[in-house]
This record gives C-alpha cells, sequence and structure tokens, in this order.
C-alpha cells in the first residue's frame, strides 16, 4: 500500500520507492478506492521516494487522468528525479498532467 | 609457439567477455529480480549510474512484455541472457508466448493492443531511448525474442 493525503480535495499519492507494473496495480487500485469514495477535484503524484519508474507508471497515471478528468478534475506530478520527469515528458503525459517545475 | 601465446593472451587483455543466463517464471514479482540481476551482472563494466538506471528500465520493460503480452498472465518461462563484449552489454528477453503479429506496428509509440490494461504503449520506445540497438524478433505461436545492446562507459544518455 502507497501512502496517500486527502486534504481539502486533493489527493497527494507517495509513490514508492520503485514503479513498475507489480505495483502500479496497487496504485491503481488504492486510488480509484479513493476516487469513489472521496470528492476529489486534483491527484498528486509525489515522487520524492521513487528511485525507479517504467512505462507501467506512464500507463497509471494516464489511466488516473482520464478517470478524473471526466468530472474536470486534474493530475499533478512532484518531486520526480531527472529520469523520471523525461519519461513523463518522452511519453507525451506532460501535455495533460502538469509537471512540477525544477526546484519549485 | 611463442608468437601464438602473444597473440592468445593479447587478445584476452583487449577483450572481456562473460556471459550469463537467468531463467524465472513470468510473475509480475519477478520484474524487480530480473533488472536488479542484470545491473548486478553489468557492474563489472564500472558503469555510470545513469548507465545502471537506462538498462533496468529496458529490462523491466522487455520482462513485463513477456508477462502481459507474450504469456497475457500465465506462468511460464521468461529467459535473459546477457553478454559482455569489451564494453558492450548485450541482453536478450526471451518468452516462448503468443508472439507479436505485426512488430513494426509494435514497435510505434503509443500503440498497446491492451488499451483495457492501461499500458501506455510506449514500452518499446523506452528501449529504444535508453539503449543503443534494439532488434525485436517475434514469431506468432513461437514466441519473442528482444535484443538490445549498451554501449558501456560512454557517459552518455541512450539517445
Amino acid at each position: 500500500m502507497s501512502e496517500v493525503k486527502i486534504e481539502n480535495g486533493r489527493l497527494t499519492v507517495f509513490v514508492p520507492k520503485e514503479l513498475d507494473d507489480h505495483n502500479a496495480k496497487e496504485i491503481k487500485e488504492q486510488v480509484d478506492k479513493v476516487l469513489d469514495s472521496e470528492w476529489i477535484r486534483t491527484i498528486i503524484f509525489d515522487f520524492r521516494n521513487t528511485a525507479f519508474m517504467d512505462s507501467s507508471g506512464i500507463g497509471m497515471i494516464l489511466g488516473r487522468y482520464k478517470k478524473i478528468n471526466y468530472s474536470g478534475g486534474k493530475v499533478e506530478a512532484v518531486h520526480m528525479n531527472d529520469r523520471i520527469r523525461r519519461m513523463l515528458i518522452l511519453s507525451g503525459l506532460y501535455q495533460v498532467v502538469r509537471l512540477e517545475k525544477k526546484g519549485e | 609457439m611463442k608468437e601464438k601465446e602473444q597473440k592468445i593472451a593479447g587478445a584476452a587483455k583487449e577483450e572481456r567477455q562473460n556471459h550469463m543466463k537467468l531463467e524465472f517464471d513470468s510473475r509480475s514479482e519477478n520484474e524487480g529480480f530480473a533488472r536488479v540481476a542484470v545491473a548486478a551482472f553489468m557492474t563489472q563494466l564500472n558503469p555510470t549510474i545513469e548507465e545502471v538506471a537506462d538498462v533496468k528500465t529496458a529490462v523491466s520493460e522487455a520482462v513485463t512484455n513477456s508477462i502481459i503480452h507474450g504469456y497475457e498472465g500465465r506462468v511460464e518461462k521468461i529467459i535473459i541472457r546477457c553478454s559482455i563484449k569489451g564494453d558492450e552489454l548485450e541482453i536478450t528477453v526471451e518468452d516462448r508466448g503468443v508472439g507479436i503479429p505485426d512488430v513494426k506496428a509494435a514497435m510505434e509509440p503509443l500503440y498497446t493492443s491492451k488499451p483495457e490494461l492501461e499500458r501506455s504503449g510506449m514500452g518499446f520506445a523506452f528501449m529504444e531511448a535508453f539503449m543503443d540497438t534494439l532488434r525485436v524478433e517475434s514469431t506468432p505461436g513461437v514466441g519473442t525474442a528482444v535484443h538490445m545492446i549498451k554501449k558501456i562507459g560512454t557517459g552518455q544518455w541512450g539517445d
């Protein structure tokens, strides 16, 4: 289970150390449960603890974006390392997910 | 005779060689094991942290493809072969799964045959971005082999 925080309609998900296909499924279920039961306007994926991510992470974030976008909600990504930032850009995800600027 | 000995010694000195083969079940919990095992094997090339991360990502993508697409969730065997030749690391990830009918289409960024599973379609694109060479051989009904090569010690991003 990943640590999450809910505050004023904002759901912060503290992404684990490694985000691959195996734990992307767990985060997906956990986040969707919150989205189904709470009033959430923004999902924030916080990568402060994350050293590794592969394309499964991209798919998981995109899936959550599609879900919350139906109700006009937004998705943000914060505290990612250079490599994860590069993957979010390469995949085109930056077009729908707000990326925290470096040093923000 | 003496000349021959010198030749052999010279060849050994200029070309580092090593090989390993890994076989494991196509379970998602083995994705982490597979990429860490390859990362450990490549340390003898003195890679940078970036190079290790590039290889770990590429291995993770290939293994995840075998689990999700090759075997479609069935538990069978995935084989990883790694060779070191000089300063090059060569990796082959192989499954005996369903195969890919159209490799060219599958390698297009954002292509996915399983959108319902929230796959991003970026697996091959990341393998291509983070490794120097990517070659995919696949036969429907027989299986898929993904060959990747990366020169270690160049200190650059994989592109």
